[in-house]
């Protein structure tokens, strides 16, 4: 069955079973998003694709799109309230964007444009997080994580391996993988892993690449991410 | 080498012994852990290893659950683990003098192991016990009423490696404090009674179509002895005691009528996880009539047609686990629990008790039914709810101890009788648990509808100048507020009432709070994980005295977006008591503003503070004087 809702004004349609995200990004419209990604199971943690539903906030990747909906995203109060969440990631971890190979390429740096945050606002934290770089082919860098589980889920779901999982709780949430010396190099992840392609930040790293591509030439860099991001899926 | 070869097969030996008892269902996950952790001192690589094997689930799953509660270590914590309970009113009767007593005499430093590996001394959140303060747990077993020479005792018994099970038992008798009791509290309840009285009340065709089919499929409203029963509870107007006041009514009416896919089967969890600072009225109702809190489940049972019952019982509770196993026993004998009980074809229910291990958030039902599930306590994205897709994806009703008592007597007396008790929108009596400043903390138990005043009244509370009602999620209330009453259609509340008089400063009692808060946040989300951090660093900054106007826009900032942003009502409701006692307790905080503006929160004085450990040096010229006057 096929119905709409509106967004912002204009009509979406949508099949039942869909999310509003699924139904806005297949109607080419953007919500910003960094834990969602359309070939995994939503997990509504990042919060940053929260919308107006009738008047109340909701993660539009988790919640099911319904009839006659009335969804605001665009709107001056949400995106100062996504703004505000992406600077708490910034503060939060530590992300020198500058000195990160991931530059250009970099969901949260990218979203961070699209919102027009100039500035962390908050103290940061400056946690203090260990590289792990045991692995003959990828570098870890906890530094930048920003605890989405998109490599939890693709692990799990897409490797059969769970190589990683979420440990700790609260602020003290990290990321573990999976080997009694807490390496990666410990593990059987491998390159060709889907967990190797998903993360959105740069923690998950190819050895020996980085700088491939010049900064300035690389995927945000050459269009926002309004304009880029996976919408219905395939990278 | 040897050494290690053995201490790893000793553990293998305890996993395999702990792990063959809950039949290898990783499901028991937090259980395994805790009886693993209470065997080994903590929860070793070793541990893990064969937990691995024997549950067969990866590494990472394990890692993640132990790490995600306060309870377990997976670091050595020492022999005996003592964690003092750090609510405002355990710090008001003292408790920080007394762990300070206690980590000097055994030269420990707070947090820390001792360098024997013999002690581990710190903090954890209310333990509940706070109309007997100072409390303490020890290896999780609860010792309230701490005094300086009890200290010293103690600490004595530790050094001289006594095991916890030959310390004196009067330690660990803990008191139920009952100053006024009703229905709940007077019941002279006889085990088994109000499930006769559930009997009587089908008709009896009905009593007849209680079979196994008609039990599980369910039956339209009204109609034989489950709908009989259920009508009564709808009649009652009873409403959950947890603090939210859904309809119990409507919510096992969901639950009876959620379709069951093949093999599933409708499940009851009694949610003793009372997590709350300021409550425990739970345990109170646990340690003096168990049997009331057991028939409601089992009542409930029988309304919705579960076959599965579960007690969450929270890890401070711990030491009440073997006498409320010995109660369960002891009705399995009585046939109220088992197979077709009191003689009911097809009226199948047995509870089991799982135990929490120090996650406040496990007392939202859906982290709660994950952490039963054996998984971390995170709260699920809803819809859908557990009424349809709880327990193991089953139709499943959570409510709380108070509701299942409660929900025993309306079996027994009809819901008529209880709806006349209390008032308009809310029926019956509810529990408080009465703290703080006042003459006779306790239990205090009221038809609803008494005002404040009465309460504080009641307790012998004087010069008050703040209620805190449903701890510090819930609202603080001032003097000229006090004629307001507990119930529905105004204060609704969960149990927990905490008393400030006016030599009490509604600063650092909101700072404890927002302590609390920070550390029980699940992590899940961005603006909870994050948000409530920044307040609690906000906060400090005005306790460190670098506040400012500034300061109190970003909380209010902060408020708002956890309001709107957060997963769940922990985030929700964090801000509660900053922004409460910024609107009734303004000067409190208008003291902290040392600047009219901002006032940076770095330090460079404090900065100084570990140069100056570690040099030994404390003379005027290691010091630096701040331009903001901020230095010592």
């Amino acid at each position: 069955m096929s119905h709409t809702f509106t967004l912002d004004g204009k009509t979406i349609p949508f099949v039942d079973g869909q999310t509003i995200i699924q139904a806005a990004g297949a109607a080419g419209v953007f919500i910003p998003h960094l834990c969602y990604h359309p070939e995994f199971k939503p997990h509504g943690s990042c919060k940053l694709c929260t919308v107006k539903v009738n008047g109340r906030h909701t993660a539009s990747c988790t919640m099911r799109a319904s009839p006659g909906m009335v969804v605001e995203s665009e709107t001056e109060e949400i995106n100062a309230e996504r703004r505000a969440l992406t600077q708490m990631l910034f503060v939060e971890g530590n992300h020198f964007c500058p000195s990160c190979e991931k530059s250009g390429n970099c969901q949260l740096q990218a979203t961070a444009y699209h919102l027009g945050m100039m500035s962390p606002h908050y103290d940061h934290f400056f946690p203090n997080r260990a590289v792990d770089a045991s692995h003959p082919e990828v570098l870890l860098d906890f530094n930048r994580c920003i605890l989405c589980s998109l490599c939890v889920r693709a692990s799990r779901d897409v490797d059969g391996k769970n190589v990683f999982a979420l440990s700790g709780r609260g602020i003290k949430t990290h990321l573990i993988v999976n080997a009694k010396s807490g390496e990666l190099g410990d593990t059987d992840f491998t390159l060709s892993d889907k967990a190797a392609q998903v993360c959105p930040v740069g923690v998950i790293l190819k050895k020996r690449q980085g700088f491939a591509v010049p900064i300035g030439e690389r995927k945000f860099d050459k269009a926002p991410i309004s304009e880029t991001a996976e919408t219905t899926g395939g990278r | 080498m040897a050494l290690n070869d053995m201490h790893a097969e000793a553990v293998a030996g305890v996993v395999d012994r702990v792990v063959a008892r809950y039949h290898r269902d990783p499901t028991c996950m937090v259980q395994i852990l805790r009886e693993v952790q209470e065997a080994c001192d903590w929860i070793s690589p070793e541990a893990i290893d064969r937990m691995q094997v024997t549950l067969g689930v990866p590494r990472t799953k394990i890692e993640g659950v132990a790490g995600f509660y306060a309870f377990f270590y997976t670091e050595p914590r020492g022999k005996y683990r003592v964690l003092f309970s750090d609510n405002i009113t355990d710090r008001m009767l003292g408790s920080k003098a007394m762990m300070d007593r206690l980590c000097n005499s055994l030269w420990v430093e707070r947090g820390k192991v001792s360098e024997d590996g013999l002690v581990s001394v710190a903090q954890t959140a209310c333990t509940g016990m706070c109309d007997q303060g100072p409390a303490l747990l020890i290896n999780n077993y609860a010792i309230a009423g701490l005094t300086a020479e009890r200290i010293d005792e103690i600490a004595e018994l530790i050094r001289g490696k006594v095991p916890l099970a030959e310390w004196p038992p009067a330690y660990f008798k803990t008191e139920d404090n009952i100053r006024r009791a009703d229905i709940l509290l007077n019941a002279d309840f006889k085990p088994g009674e109000a499930l006769l009285a559930a009997r009587a009340r089908a008709p009896s065709d009905g009593l007849n179509s209680s079979n196994m089919r008609s039990w599980r499929e369910g039956l339209p409203s009204g109609i034989g002895g489950p709908g009989a029963t259920l009508d009564e509870i709808k009649r009652a107007n009873l409403r959950g005691r947890g603090g939210a006041g859904f309809t119990t009514g409507l919510k096992w009416e969901a639950c009876r009528n959620a379709p069951l896919k093949a093999g599933a089967q409708r499940i009851v969890v009694c949610n003793a996880d009372e997590g709350e600072p300021g409550t425990f009225k739970d345990r109170v109702l646990l340690s003096r009539n168990p049997d009331l809190v057991f028939e409601g489940m089992t009542v409930a049972a029988y309304a919705v047609g579960a076959t599965r019952g579960f007690v969450y019982l929270r890890g401070e509770y711990r030491y009440m686990l073997d006498h409320l196993n010995a109660v369960l026993a002891h009705r399995r004998r009585q046939n109220l629990l088992g197979k077709d009980i009191l003689g009911l074809p097809g009226a199948d229910f047995d509870i089991e008790i799982h135990v929490g291990a120090g996650a406040y958030i496990c007392g939202e039902e859906s982290a709660l039914i994950e952490s039963l599930e054996g998984k971390r306590g995170t709260p699920r994205n809803r819809p859908p709810f557990p009424v349809t897709n709880g327990y193991l994806d089953q139709p499943t009703i959570v409510n709380n101890v108070e509701t299942f008592a409660a929900a025993a007597l309306i079996a027994l007396n009809g819901g008529d009788w209880y709806a006349a008790i209390g008032t308009k929108h809310s029926a019956g009596t509810k529990l408080l648990s009465v703290s703080g400043d006042c003459e006779r903390p306790g239990i205090y138990e009221y038809p609803f509808g008494v005002s404040i005043r009465q309460v504080l009244e009641d307790c012998g509370a004087t010069d008050t100048q703040a209620a805190q009602v449903s701890g510090p999620s819930g609202i603080c209330v001032a003097e000229a507020e006090f004629d307001r009453i507990i119930g529905f259609e105004d204060i609704p509340t969960a149990g927990a009432f905490t008393v400030f008089d006016n030599t009490r400063d509604m600063f650092e009692v909101a700072r404890n709070y927002v302590h609390f808060f920070q550390h029980e946040s699940c992590g899940f989300c961005t603006p909870c994980r994050v948000g409530t951090s920044l307040l609690k660093n906000l906060m400090d900054k005005l306790h460190n005295g670098c506040g400012s106007p500034y300061d109190f826009t970003e909380i209010e900032k902060l408020n708002q977006l956890l309001q709107s942003m957060s997963h769940c009502g922990l985030g929700h409701t964090a801000c509660n008591p900053v922004l409460d006692t910024i609107a009734k307790f303004r000067p409190y905080y208008d003291q902290r503003m040392i600047q009219q503006d901002f006032t940076p929160a770095f330090d460079l004085d404090r900065a100084l503070s570990s140069a100056r450990q570690m040099t030994g040096r404390d003379d005027a010229g290691a010091h630096l004087v701040s331009e903001n006057g901020g230095a010592a």
